[in-house]
């Protein structure tokens, strides 16, 4: 079904099955190679050959001009006495804790509204989802600065209601949460994948409950959430994983600064000022290493911690 | 229809808003007990409130575009959605407002977004054909491989990447961000094929070898034919990432006649002052439109397309 129980299956059962038909095989090896040369072309060239030599950089003194000299770990030691990155990793930790669980929150519950064959179900479900896809633009992020700007849309509103607004997105204290509400409204892509996952509950487990008497909550808690926990983790892990990597809205938001006062300072961010404005290369290969392993923890969490909430029928 | 009526209806709340639906009302079952006004105002009460929450998530692209034809003075005091006349001025002026027309920096972005379809198209297709019908040794630890390379961060490699681009002078044009689509590097997709290409029988290839087809042609004349949707899904994917991609093209193309629409619109917020929002916006409303555009004619393979994969 999902990138993520398809991993899950690939890895676990290895061994036996693959091992069993690199044997029986029909030789189809020189066909396969011709299919998937582009593919390991661009795994080898783009992907793995860079992020060794990434790896390498990232022990390395290297600011593009001059060829890179070797300093050990000391970029990470640097890291970690680097207050602004240790900013950035504040407030790329506050996003993504808040921004997810919010965004699958409200996905779920809008999911939750919109199942039971609702009349005008594709209408909504078009309206909901359309910020999804104009969300990580360039475009809406300009106009997420209007609408949370000093004179904006949201201070409009307000006023009618005798409220004096102020500047969420020049205030340190707020512009960080006008990001999160960005998040937030592009919720129709986990909409839609909890609609596929609740589709798939038999209708006579309901059936059946309430033939046992049990209320709407009952059903809920019992039913619902338990055979939808595979697809709630689905989406928080790819949720998460995409998170972590947020940068244009942070970017066109604070104009490219990630203030004010630092406030919207996104790792990636921080990352491609160091980058690519200061050139320091090697200390942004070191970060991106950071992020990935930071990353992958998360992940790794996120796999761990499934065993005790999430239900698989298979197992 | 006569099936459902005639099945008890479960009567608790959950199940009586859809029974509603589905009887439109008009003839009401003699077999129901209870009577159907107050699951019917409920619904009524839940499309109330989805048609105002939709109406919220919709108010700030509604205002964008009105605000797109309003003199700039007046966007910020007159927040009504009705505009009083339809200017355009804001269009010619954020037209011709940066350095290049804003055409240049759309065909840009169109080029881009040609060869990136044709990449993924093309090399996403063939790899998923070996991973879904070919048996080779070491056919699941590449496949692992693959859907791990889904997850990794594309940051790791934008260092090195950048600087085996700028070496091979790659740097302000657009192969930086075409080469990779057509060596599959949008793992996404191949793995969305995969999934397609499992679910079409066996028995058709199987067939066709016997009447002494190979691979090639398999894959040309019965796979990639019996596999349009996966294929659109792919299409318009690629179309709305590409076209709203930005940290690539803002790290790649850095000299302004090769900006793309995202990248130059940026430039908006550098450039100019409180008095032009009116033609940052057009320009905005310019960018949006391919992608509404998209998603208007492609809906119906991009809900296929996240529900089975989940891509966003």
């Amino acid at each position: 079904m999902s990138v993520v129980s398809e991993f899950r299956r690939t890895t676990g059962r290895r061994g036996a099955a693959g091992a069993a038909r690199g044997v029986t095989g029909r030789g189809e090896g020189k066909v396969a190679a011709v299919f998937l040369a582009p593919w390991f072309l661009g795994l080898f060239l783009i992907t793995v050959g860079p992020m060794v030599m990434s790896l390498y950089l990232s022990f390395t003194e290297y600011r593009l001009l001059k060829p890179p000299t070797w300093i050990g770990l000391e970029n990470y030691t640097r890291m970690f006495e680097d207050p602004r990155l240790l900013n950035s990793l504040k407030v790329t930790f506050t996003y993504v804790l808040t921004a997810v669980p919010l965004q699958l929150i409200v996905a779920l519950g809008l999911a939750m509204l919109l199942d039971r064959g609702l009349r005008g179900l594709s209408f909504y479900r078009s309206v909901f989802y359309l910020p999804s896809l104009l969300g990580g633009s360039v475009a809406v992020a300009i106009l997420w600065r209007q609408v949370f700007g000093a004179e904006g849309l949201v201070n409009a509103f307000l006023a009618l209601f005798g409220v004096q607004g102020k500047g969420w997105v020049s205030d340190p204290d707020t512009a960080l949460w006008t990001l999160v509400a960005l998040h937030v409204w592009t919720f129709g892509a986990p909409m839609i994948i909890f609609l596929a996952g609740l589709r798939q509950i038999p209708e006579m487990y309901y059936e059946a409950a309430s033939i046992d008497g049990a209320g709407k909550v009952r059903q809920f808690r019992s039913i619902t959430i338990p055979l939808l926990t595979p697809i709630i983790f689905f989406n928080l892990v790819l949720q998460v994983i995409g998170a972590f990597q947020s940068f244009t809205q942070a970017f066109v938001v604070s104009g490219g600064t990630g203030g004010p006062a630092d406030s919207t300072m996104f790792y990636t961010l921080y990352l491609y000022q160091k980058g690519f404005t200061a050139l320091q290369m090697g200390y942004a290969s070191a970060m991106a290493w950071l992020l990935v392993l930071i990353v992958a923890a998360m992940t790794a969490l996120n796999f761990l911690a499934s065993k005790y909430w999430v239900f698989y029928g298979d197992d | 229809m006569t099936d459902l009526q005639m099945r008890p209806d479960p009567a608790a709340g959950v199940h009586a808003s859809r029974a509603d639906a589905r009887h439109g009302g008009t003839d009401a079952p003699a077999l129901r007990v209870r009577s159907p006004w107050p699951s019917r105002w409920r619904a009524l009460l839940k499309h109330v409130g989805l048609i105002a929450l939709a109406l919220v998530m919709l108010y700030p692209l509604i205002w964008l575009l009105v605000s797109s034809f309003k003199p700039s003075e007046l966007i910020f005091r007159d927040v009504s959605l009705v505009p009083s006349e339809i200017d355009t001025t804001n269009y010619t002026a954020g037209w011709n407002a940066l350095q290049y027309p804003f055409s240049r920096y759309l065909l840009n972005s169109a080029l881009i977004v040609l060869g990136s379809l044709v990449g993924n198209l093309v090399s996403c297709s063939m790899a998923a054909y070996a991973f879904a019908r070919l048996q080779f040794r070491g056919r699941q630890l590449w496949f692992a491989i693959m859907l791990m390379s889904i997850m990794l961060p594309f940051h790791v490699i934008i260092v090195p990447q950048y600087v085996l681009f700028s070496r091979l002078e790659w740097i302000n044009t657009f192969l930086p961000l075409i080469v990779p689509k057509l060596l599959a590097t949008d793992a996404f997709f191949i793995f969305l094929m995969v999934q397609f290409f499992r679910g079409i029988p066996k028995e058709l290839d199987e067939a066709a070898r016997l009447d002494g087809c190979g691979h090639g042609r398999i894959y040309l004349q019965i796979m990639l034919p019996l596999s349009m949707p996966a294929l659109a899904t792919t299409a318009i994917f690629t179309f709305i990432w590409t076209w709203n991609d930005f940290f690539s093209q803002l790290i790649f193309l850095t000299r302004p006649d090769m900006y793309t629409a995202p990248v130059a619109l940026r430039t908006f917020i550098d450039a100019t002052g409180q008095s032009s929002w009116g033609p940052m916006f057009a320009m905005s409303i310019v960018s949006l439109l391919p992608v509404f555009l998209a998603f208007l004619l492609g809906q119906k393979y991009l809900v296929k397309g996240i529900a089975t994969t989940g891509i966003k």
